[in-house]
């Protein structure tokens, strides 16, 4: 995505004649296409302005510390609510690292690319990722809740949360996997070692960063995603799960039930468990970019 | 498996000098994950399509109904109920083409920009922000359209006209929301377009602004269009912002000021309303879910068969 565009910027800039630059014509353009980008800075900056003024009345201890409430919305927190979605977190840890960095490796040092299966995995994968999450959430209530778990358990929402970001974790497997230069591999190769030695030891290591960057996005997308667990079910429950089979909720089924009501206090409450729900995301998202430019290696 | 031993194997002999049970087990563990993907979408496709498929069985329910019909409360008491899914397929069409009319020529402005004007240093200001406004959670965007975009911005230029629950809020707010999909999607493919192009063109004594709008764009337009698809298919699937922000009023208008309840809406609230197993109305859930499959999943191939077009046109 960006390799080459600096280069290309550069070049592009010698090439260009510079007189043609100052043309009224030429200057419109160029300022139309940053108000485009200034656009999306000034939309963002009234989004978190608003959040914050709205939500910042009730960003206090009680939100942590107690419970929801439908009586009292000036006292009531979002305990529950902010456990589950930290629970859910682990969950997609969990399950989508191993299984997702397996497939990755499967696919980019396995897999004969020119397979009918292979290519038939590829395709189903980047056409998984463009599925709406509301389609999750019906195959987690059709299959996960009314056929073998019986209800919406923490277990459930985990499993959904993660198939749906699964994709995610496999691509960003596969482009980390790409970037690890062969002659690694030969070397390894070249002194003996079996292809799983290989794997294991040289390639899956030098691949972790751009991994765990992935996954990091990936839970970050899932803690936010709110359609799939209404679907399933998922309601307000004001108790701590403590368990996989226990009921459960997430912030993003609090924010939407909190905003949907037309009390003014309850969508303070709303704004304040949104700041928490960004600062969730803004502390993943930063650790990704911390990752990537920490650990990356340029090879 | 017949795999790959002979594609790689060409390289210096891969060939244990002993066979290697133990590693033709993990290479089978690693097929088996890989496999999930495929499973995931068998599954998918069950358990959407079974109920949608009983649903059409009831001998309540026409084909020409369900098409054709501009009724849609099959979650009413049984005398009163009617299948016609065409109001929410009318409020997702006027959600979705609102929300693309906003999303498409900022994203691509913000693409050409990114791609071919922006100095390293305003390019590493504003990737971030895209990549923030991508990440929010949809449900952010749908709080912020109802509670502040319709009542203080929209309210005061339409006044009475325009109610609580909006299209246009929900598909101006989407827009923004997919911004990122077409800017993102739409610079890759205009930096995979060759240099010499533009180099050619710079020759001919182009402007910058010729370059990019005569010879650039065109040059990535299957890359853009499949950055469009993805959009389309986006803005079709978003459920919060619409559950929240359009209402939840089955009626027949591609008025952007009235109330719509979309595809998703409905999905949505139906599930809320907890339908046992088997009645009409849990089916009918899966029969919209199904139809909503079905476009984003062709909004998806197309986008996906593009991308790969251009990649091996340019690489």
């Amino acid at each position: 995505m960006s390799i080459q565009a600096p280069v290309r910027t550069e070049k592009g800039r010698a090439l260009t004649a510079r007189p043609h630059e100052n043309l009224p014509k030429e200057r419109a353009f160029r300022a139309v296409l940053l108000a485009c980008l200034i656009f999306a800075t000034f939309f963002l900056v009234v989004l978190f302005t608003y959040i914050i003024v709205r939500g910042a009345k009730r960003f206090d201890l009680a939100l942590f510390t107690n419970q929801f409430s439908q009586v009292n919305p000036d006292t009531a927190g979002g305990q529950s609510a902010i456990l589950g979605t930290i629970y859910l977190g682990l969950i997609v840890i969990v399950i989508t690292v191993p299984l997702g960095t397996a497939a990755a490796v499967y696919l980019e040092e396995y897999a004969d690319k020119t397979s009918r299966i292979n290519r038939a995995i590829d395709v189903n994968i980047q056409n998984l990722a463009a599925v709406p999450s509301v389609v999750y959430g019906l195959l987690g209530l059709g299959v996960f809740v009314r056929f073998i778990f019986g209800e919406p358990t923490l277990l459930v929402g985990g499993l959904i949360l993660s198939l749906l970001v699964l994709p995610v974790v496999i691509i960003a497997g596969r482009e980390a996997i790409k970037a690890v230069p062969p002659s690694l591999r030969e070397g390894s190769l070249g002194l003996g070692a079996t292809r799983w030695q290989t794997n294991w030891r040289m390639v899956l290591p030098s691949a972790i960063p751009g991994i765990a960057t992935g996954v990091i996005l990936a839970v970050s997308r899932a803690i936010g995603e709110a359609a799939p667990l209404v679907v399933i079910g998922v309601g307000l429950i004001t108790f701590n799960p403590d368990s996989l089979d226990d009921r459960f909720t997430a912030l993003p089924i609090l924010i939407f039930d909190t905003a949907k009501r037309p009390q003014e206090a309850f969508q303070d409450l709303s704004a304040a468990l949104i700041i928490v729900s960004l600062i969730l995301l803004i502390v993943l998202n930063g650790s990704a970019i911390l990752i990537r430019n920490k650990f990356q290696r340029k090879w | 498996m017949t795999v790959t031993k002979s594609a790689q194997g060409a390289a210096p002999s891969l060939r244990p000098a002993r066979p290697r049970y133990g590693e033709r087990v993990i290479e089978g563990g690693l097929f088996l994950a890989a496999l999930t993907s495929i499973a995931t979408t068998i599954a998918i496709i069950f358990a959407i399509f079974e109920p949608a498929v009983e649903f059409f069985l009831e001998p309540e329910i026409t084909l020409t109904e369900f098409f054709g019909g501009t009724t849609w409360t099959p979650l009413f008491a049984e005398s009163q109920r009617q299948f016609g899914v065409l109001p929410l397929v009318a409020a997702t069409f006027t959600t979705s083409w609102i929300a693309l009319v906003v999303a498409i020529p900022l994203g691509l402005g913000a693409a050409i920009y990114l791609a071919e004007y922006a100095q390293p240093k305003i390019r590493s200001t504003f990737k971030p922000i895209l990549e923030i406004l991508a990440g929010i959670p949809t449900v952010v965007y749908g709080y912020f359209a109802l509670t502040f975009f319709t009542p203080t911005i929209l309210k005061p230029i339409f006044g009475d006209s325009i109610g609580t629950f909006n299209m246009l809020s929900a598909g101006l707010i989407m827009g923004v929301m997919i911004i990122p999909v077409v800017a993102s999607l739409s610079e890759d493919a205009i930096t995979a377009v060759p240099q010499n192009l533009r180099e050619g063109a710079y020759g001919m004594g182009s402007t910058k602004m010729q370059v990019s709008t005569r010879v650039v764009v065109p040059a990535a337009v299957s890359g853009i269009f499949a950055a469009i698809m993805l959009a389309v298919s986006r803005a079709v699937g978003e459920t919060m912002i619409v559950a929240l922000a359009a209402g939840k009023r089955s009626n027949f208008s591609f008025n952007p000021l009235d109330d719509g309840w979309t595809m998703t809406g409905f999905i949505v609230d139906a599930a809320q309303g907890d339908q046992p197993t088997g009645s009409i109305g849990y089916e009918s859930l899966f029969a919209v879910a199904a139809l909503l499959f079905v476009i984003t999943f062709v909004l998806n191939i197309i986008s996906i068969r593009l991308v790969r077009k251009y990649r091996e046109e340019y690489e």
